[in-house]
């Protein structure tokens, strides 16, 4: 019975769900790369401590950064994305039009930048900063140092935490079906709608979400192998 | 005599409340090797670090190639100038023995890719690196981190080179190559100012030794002056502790 109904629904219904799959990884990858550069951004400018070198009007700059991502954060971070979606996507509407897509793709970036950049934060932190001092005491400047020299490292440290925000996007994209993206949750929902299989409906999607999971981690996982083999090309 | 190229005029350094250096005067004439001795604390690496700027020293002078370094403009250009080599090393474990000498170059002198190649190759050579150019700066001794770590600070033809207990965190094993290269050096006439433990070095490599004891600097003299014949009591008690170290 289960099995049987199971195989219906992936019959009749594989191309919505096949929609749904795709929907949900586009929405996971693109929130979850556009999150990253934003966390870098983010997490980078919060990370520069200025020394005796900047300007006053840098320290001003700095100062206000601070403040305005500190409250990013908050909010962001302290909020259901649930809610982000609903009241971005409305408020906007008084503005701009926006498709629901634009509208889901700017919530989960901005979401997923908020946790990136505390991720990214933590990576800056873990490089040592004497490294930090010999890049300056050879003449880099702050943003050099940054870029060439912490950045790189921070983000092989934070790789780990950068790929469990990619996993949780793609299973936290599901609540984004309350401004009505067709992603895998909402193609189950209607699914389940018309055929009363509630079971088995919400058993496949279940699955489905899994299966993403688990081969995204196993990819995840040997990527992050491959960047910590010894750069070692001949060691005489 | 020519201008010192480094001439410091009673520098202070405060951190909080703890005053580091209270008051320093100090010259290094181009071409000289100084060890800067002293007790843990007594504020010889703050010193140092005023030097490049590392630190900002509150009040006093700092003169180096004839500049006022305390209100350059150009700190980064100033740097570039001035080499350090660090205990710990601080080679930048994201490249190669080679790329840590590119770089720089890249970055700061803005010089062609081939052309930082040549200049590291050149330097890695000397300091015999070359044969681990493209290794993984995490999988070599701390002397040879050391060793790379010299390579790159000349690698950005410094004029001034300035070490800070540069043998320290070195198994016993590997003081003896890190300090040969350094000797070279001062033979070939580099300036270098180097903070040290390594009495043997000081008395045979200094032209002039720096005894620093809480934040000031107690006596200097030639190397023969200070081990043989200290006029501070202070002098003789940290050498009589160190010999025994
Ligand atoms: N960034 C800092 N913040 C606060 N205190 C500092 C800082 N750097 C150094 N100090 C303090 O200043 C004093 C002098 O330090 P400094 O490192 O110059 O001594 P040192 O002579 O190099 O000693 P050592 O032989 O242990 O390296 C010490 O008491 C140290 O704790
Ligand atoms: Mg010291």
């Amino acid at each position: 019975m289960f099995i049987s109904n199971c195989t219906d629904i992936l019959t009749t219904y594989g191309p919505s769900l096949w929609l749904g799959v795709r929907t949900t990884l586009l929405i996971a990858i693109t929130g979850t790369v556009l999150g990253l550069i934003l966390g870098l951004l983010v997490g980078g400018f919060r990370a520069v401590k200025l020394d005796f070198t900047a300007s006053g009007a840098a320290r001003f700059f700095k100062k206000l950064g601070d403040l305005i991502i500190n409250l990013y954060i908050t909010i962001f971070r302290g909020t259901p994305m649930m809610v982000q979606a609903v009241f971005i996507y409305y408020a906007m509407l008084n503005f701009i039009y926006w498709s629901p897509m634009e509208a889901a793709i700017t919530v989960i970036s901005v979401n997923t930048g908020a946790y990136m950049a505390e991720i990214v934060r933590s990576g800056i932190q873990a490089v040592d900063p004497g490294q930090t001092e010999a890049a300056r005491s050879l003449g880099m400047s702050n943003a050099q140092t940054m870029f060439t020299v912490v950045l790189p490292q921070a983000i092989r440290n934070a790789f780990p935490a950068i790929g469990n925000e990619f996993i949780v996007n793609i299973k936290d994209s599901s609540v984004l079906m309350i401004i009505s993206i067709t992603e895998l949750m909402f193609q189950a929902k209607s699914i389940a709608g018309s055929t009363f299989h509630f079971t088995e409906t919400y058993f496949i999607e279940a699955m489905i979400y899994l299966i993403l999971t688990t081969v995204t981690s196993l990819i995840l996982n040997a990527i992050e192998k491959h960047m910590n083999r010894p750069s070692t090309k001949e060691v005489a | 005599m020519a201008a010192p190229m480094v001439e410091i005029k009673n520098i202070h350094k405060r951190f909080g409340k703890l005053e580091v250096l209270k008051g320093v005067d100090f010259e290094v004439q181009e071409g000289e090797t100084v060890c800067l001795i002293g007790s843990s604390g007594s504020g010889k690496s703050t010193l140092l670090r005023c030097i490049n700027l590392l630190e900002h020293a509150d009040d006093g002078q700092i003169l180096v190639f004839g500049q006022d370094v305390l209100h350059t403009k150009d700190v980064n250009h100033f740097r570039a100038k001035v080499g350090m080599c660090f205990q710990q090393f601080n080679l930048f474990a994201n490249m190669t023995v080679v790329e840590n000498c590119m770089k720089p170059q890249m970055k700061v002198l803005k010089v062609s890719k081939e052309e930082a190649r040549k200049t590291a190759m050149k330097y890695l050579e000397k300091v015999g690196m070359a044969e681990f150019a493209n290794a993984d700066v995490r999988r070599i001794s701390g002397g040879q981190k050391q060793r790379v770590a010299i390579a790159r600070a000349l690698c950005m033809n410094p004029k001034l080179m300035l070490f800070d207990e540069p043998t320290s965190a070195l198994d016993p094993e590997m003081v003896g190559e890190v300090l040969n290269i350094m000797k070279e050096l001062a033979e070939e006439g580099m300036t270098m100012i180097i903070v040290t433990h390594e009495m043997g070095f000081a008395r045979d490599v200094a032209d002039r030794v720096v005894f620093m004891d809480q934040g000031q600097i107690e006596e200097q003299g030639t190397p023969d002056q200070l081990f043989n014949n200290p006029q501070s009591e202070r002098t003789k008690e940290f050498l009589k502790a160190s010999v025994y170290k």
